[in-house]
């Protein structure tokens, strides 16, 4: 049988300077490493240690590899924009008054999209519980809160880049759609830029809150439970019974604050109410959302046992 | 080298891990023996630093494994078959923990060229038999070229051609002067292995010998560890403890 650790001494291209490992108090270095000068293979000790230490842009790099290599990232984020983009066409085409929010109109697909991007969110840590992936990733890289920060920051920057996407894609086509003679809003108006734009990082906020919801319960069926219940179905309740917290409930910001051309504001003689932020006061709130759930995540991270 | 000192682990009012010190030395093969449940997998999570231990501490090279700078260069773990993503490929897999420690992608190569998986490193790792996620799960092991290796119960779902390489495998790693760390429950296979046993049951030590000398205080490594852990074996079969 060959050596099945011949590839090491002389299968591969050695580094100018390596020795082969043959004594058995050989120093060991690694192959791949990129920055290990060859005169550092003298070192007399094993325990002499190696330069360096793992970075931030390190484990970035770890993240973007896992997100990237799923099939199920592309086909979600692709869903989430083709169906956002339709479900602008159709409005966009019963559009028969002009006088409405058309630019509310084209991004009412974002709403149902989000949750997509939420339960990817949730996916990318949560299935690291389920596989066991989990423990890998802190054997490699044991700082926990560094490991979090570059999962988020990576879905974080991805989810934007699909939500951009997914907004500005719906913008156009629900703008093209429209018929009966209805002119579409124009993005040089900067209260439709500002829409279209946040509509885009609602995906990425609500993502990420998705994230660290599933960071908090690491499991699938709980965090998806609590993203859904807490995103949508509270909205539903909370929006009749406490008027005055309605407008800070996620689903309701986006709708209501975000994707809209100037806040909602209530007809003269409404009984049933509720007062909307402006959109960058929803947006600062949504982004406490997902700091916050981020950050307790964190902390149960680095608490509890892997 | 790897130093436990006074490990101790608590789940609820169970004692997984009872003060447990031991020293891995490097250039030979350890064998961690005890039977199932002994404490033995939660012993690793300690030394990875994956559990908190209630007292005591790990220390690699002198250090804590969360002290580490490039940890998979300086340590190397095999804890679970299959602990990976089912829809990732084997490459993609390795590709992501090398890239966390700064290990160039020709390594990745490399290490699935090592373990025999170079024919298969681009198919989803969740299609694999049990002998290829072993495999795989050594290649992830290997891939920083550690000083020190920590194997949990590798032989198991190996067929005995992938037994008597992996046999082959650790004797090498421990020739080339690395701290060889293997767990398992099949005693007859880490006669054969393993020059040093560290034997525990019910978390607490109960022998750190030479293999040698450990089978000749009985006809063989079988009996004799049979005899040490006589007395913690949680399930029992009749005459087990003869």
């Amino acid at each position: 049988m060959r050596n099945p650790l011949s590839a090491r001494s002389s299968g591969t291209p050695q580094p100018l300077g390596r020795t082969p490992h043959k004594a058995p108090q050989a120093p060991l270095r690694c192959s791949g490493g990129e920055d290990t000068p060859p005169e550092a293979s003298e070192a007399p000790a094993r325990e002499a240690m190696e330069p360096g230490h793992y970075r931030f842009r390190h484990v970035a790099r770890m993240e973007w590899i896992k997100l990237r290599s799923l099939r199920s990232t592309w086909w979600t984020l692709g869903i989430t924009v083709c169906g956002a983009a339709t479900m602008a066409i159709v409005i966009g085409i019963n559009t028969r008054n002009g006088g409405g929010d058309l630019t509310n109109n084209a991004l009412a697909g974002v709403v149902p999209g989000l949750l997509l991007t939420g339960v990817l969110g949730v996916l990318t840590m949560t299935s690291e519980y389920t596989s066991g992936m989990i423990r890998a990733t802190l054997a490699a890289v044991p700082g926990r809160g560094v490991v979090l920060a570059a999962k988020a920051a990576v879905f974080g920057v991805v989810a934007l880049g699909a939500g951009e996407a997914g907004a500005f894609i719906s913008f156009a086509a629900g703008g093209a759609a429209l018929r009966h003679g209805i002119a579409a809003p124009a993005l040089t108006r900067p209260e439709v830029f500002r829409a279209v734009v946040l509509a885009g990082a609602s995906f990425s906020l609500i993502g990420l809150f998705g994230l660290g919801l599933g960071a908090i319960l690491r499991h699938t069926a709980a965090a998806i439970a609590v993203l859904v219940g807490g995103v949508y179905l509270a909205a539903q309740f909370i929006g009749v019974v406490a008027q005055g917290a309605a407008g800070y409930l996620p689903v309701l910001i986006i709708g209501n604050s975000l994707t809209t051309t100037k806040p909602e504001t209530c007809p003269p003689h409404a009984a049933l109410c509720p007062h909307f932020l402006s959109a960058w006061a929803g947006l600062g709130v949504l982004c406490l959302y997902a700091a916050a759930v981020l950050g307790i995540g964190a902390w149960l991270l680095a608490r509890r046992d892997a | 080298m790897i130093e436990a000192r006074g490990l101790t682990k608590r789940f609820g009012s169970r004692l997984a891990v009872d003060a447990l010190s031991f020293d891995v030395r490097p250039g030979i093969v350890t064998g961690f023996l005890g039977p199932n449940g002994s404490g033995k997998s939660t012993t690793m999570r300690l030394i990875l630093g994956l559990d908190h231990p209630d007292a005591g501490h790990a220390r690699i090279g002198g250090r804590r494994y969360r002290d580490l700078g490039w940890p998979l260069r300086e340590v190397g773990a095999l804890l679970e078959a299959r602990a990976w993503h089912p829809g990732r490929t084997a490459r993609s897999h390795l590709a992501a923990l090398a890239a966390s420690n700064g290990i160039g992608r020709r390594r990745v190569d490399e290490v699935l060229g090592l373990v025999g998986l170079g024919e298969v490193a681009g198919q989803r790792a969740g299609k694999f038999s049990l002998g290829m996620a072993q495999r795989l799960g050594i290649a992830a092991a290997l891939l920083g070229d550690p000083s020190a290796l920590l194997l949990d119960e590798p032989v198991n779902g190996l067929d005995p051609a992938g037994i008597y390489w992996i046999r082959d495998l650790l004797r090498s790693l421990a020739g080339q002067g690395r701290a060889v760390f293997v767990s398992s429950h099949l005693i007859s296979e880490m006669a054969l292995i393993a020059e040093h046993a560290v034997v525990i049951g019910q978390g607490r030590l109960l022998a750190d010998a030479p293999v040698a000398d450990l089978a000749a205080r009985a006809p063989s490594l079988e009996d004799a560890f049979l005899r040490l852990t006589g007395a913690s074996t949680e399930y029992q079969g009749r005459g087990a403890g003869a």
